[in-house]
Formats: structure tokens, sequence, C-alpha cells
């Protein structure tokens, strides 16, 4: 699947988004695999709390399901307007 | 259904003419213009977003505040890239037979626009701006 990085994700990960094999069949499985892959990874995932979500471009939970998904996003709260 | 996210700036007058053009049925309009306010880290900023889920999390918020109120026609346009101090960065406008629905519509989409769709600003200095936790508490009133 493809994962994207925006904001100051993007910047910590130093990546706008790569194709992604995974077996995580949730967000949160998939977050710890990514932190796995070294250093950058840890210290963009390091505070969830400032992390949101999107599963195929719908904003969801760290609990969500990726089964099938073709893309998962990851990126700080919103600030439009 | 009317959702534009763009770099290009926008003309408020324009915008207005043509929603009203050849119709007399509409009984208020109600616009709101967002303006990038000057900022301590320099006049500048960019407004990064995620193309394709910009353009569907803001129809989302439309067809919402369609479903909330009698709105007889409804305007968004969103821009990103890069933005100086006192440009005009959002348009929310709103049509109804009556005033009370297109006032709220129109406040309704945008606090769902400052905390709901997929934006993210960065000033010039440096830093990106934090969401704010009135915008999130904003959105209270509404749920």
């Amino acid at each position: 699947m493809q994962v994207l990085y925006f904001a100051w994700l993007r910047e910590r990960v130093g990546l706008p988004r790569e194709e992604v094999e995974t077996s995580a069949a949730t967000v949160a499985e998939l977050v710890e695999e990514l932190k796995a892959r070294g250093e950058r990874y840890a210290v963009a995932f390091k505070d969830m709390a400032a992390v949101r979500v999107a599963v195929d471009q719908e904003l969801t939970e760290l609990g969500a399901s990726i089964k099938g998904a073709r893309e998962v996003a990851f990126f700080p709260p919103m600030t439009g307007g | 259904m009317s959702v534009s996210v763009q770099a290009e700036d926008f003309d408020v007058g324009a915008e207005m003419a043509a929603l009203t053009s050849g119709r007399a049925d509409i009984g208020a309009l109600v616009s709101f213009t967002g303006l990038v306010r000057e900022m301590a880290g320099g006049n500048e900023m960019v407004l990064e977003h995620y193309p394709g889920m910009t353009e569907k999390a803001l129809e989302a918020i439309e067809a919402e505040a369609r479903g909330r109120w009698e709105l007889q026609d409804c305007r968004i346009i969103h821009r990103y890239g890069p933005l100086e101090a006192g440009a005009q960065i959002v348009f929310v406008l709103t049509a109804s037979p009556h005033r009370q629905a297109a006032f709220e519509a129109a406040e309704f989409i945008m606090d769902f626009l400052k905390s709901r769709a997929p934006f993210w600003k960065k000033e010039a200095g440096g830093g990106w701006v934090d969401a704010r936790e009135a915008d999130e508490a904003a959105l209270g009133r509404w749920c």
C-alpha cells in the first residue's frame, strides 16, 4: 500500500510517500512496523497523541483496520481555514 | 455542489455574482473570506494539503451543511501553496431563502474547515502552526 506523510511528519520521516509491504491488520500495528524501520520513523511517531490518520482518504482512528487499504496517510492535527 | 481547492486567488464579487445570476428566489447570501494575518516569524506562509482527500473532505462538509440547513446553493474555495500576509485564503458562500440558515451554515462550514480539512500551515520562519484548542472546541456546539 501507499503510505503518505504530511507536514512535520513528512519532514521527520524524510519522504512524502512510499510503497510499504505490510501484514499489519490495523493502523497501530503499521505504526509499530514503521517505527522499527529506524530513528527517523521512531522520532516521527514518538507522540501519537499529535498524529492523525486517514485510511483511503477518510479520517479514522489508530485502531482502524487497514485490510485491503490502498492508501494510509499520517499527519498532524489539521489547520485549515 | 461547488468546491475548489486551488493555488490561485479568487474574486469575491465575481463568485457572489455567479451564484445569484439569473435567479430571484434567494433571500439571503452570506459570505465569509479568511485572510492571512501578519505573523511573528515573517510575512509569508505555505499551506500544504492532501490532494484528493482535501476535495472529498470539503464536499463532505458541504453535504453535511446542506443536510442540516435549507441551502439553495453553496460555494467553498480554499487556497494552498505560498501565501503572503493580507492574502485571501478561504471563501465560503451560502444562499438560502432566509438569513438564519445562511449565517449558521457558513459558520458551521468554517468551523469544520478549521480542524477537519487536511491543510497544514507553515510560517516562513520555519515553524508549523499548531492546531488551536479553541478551533476544536468550536466543533462541539454542532455535535
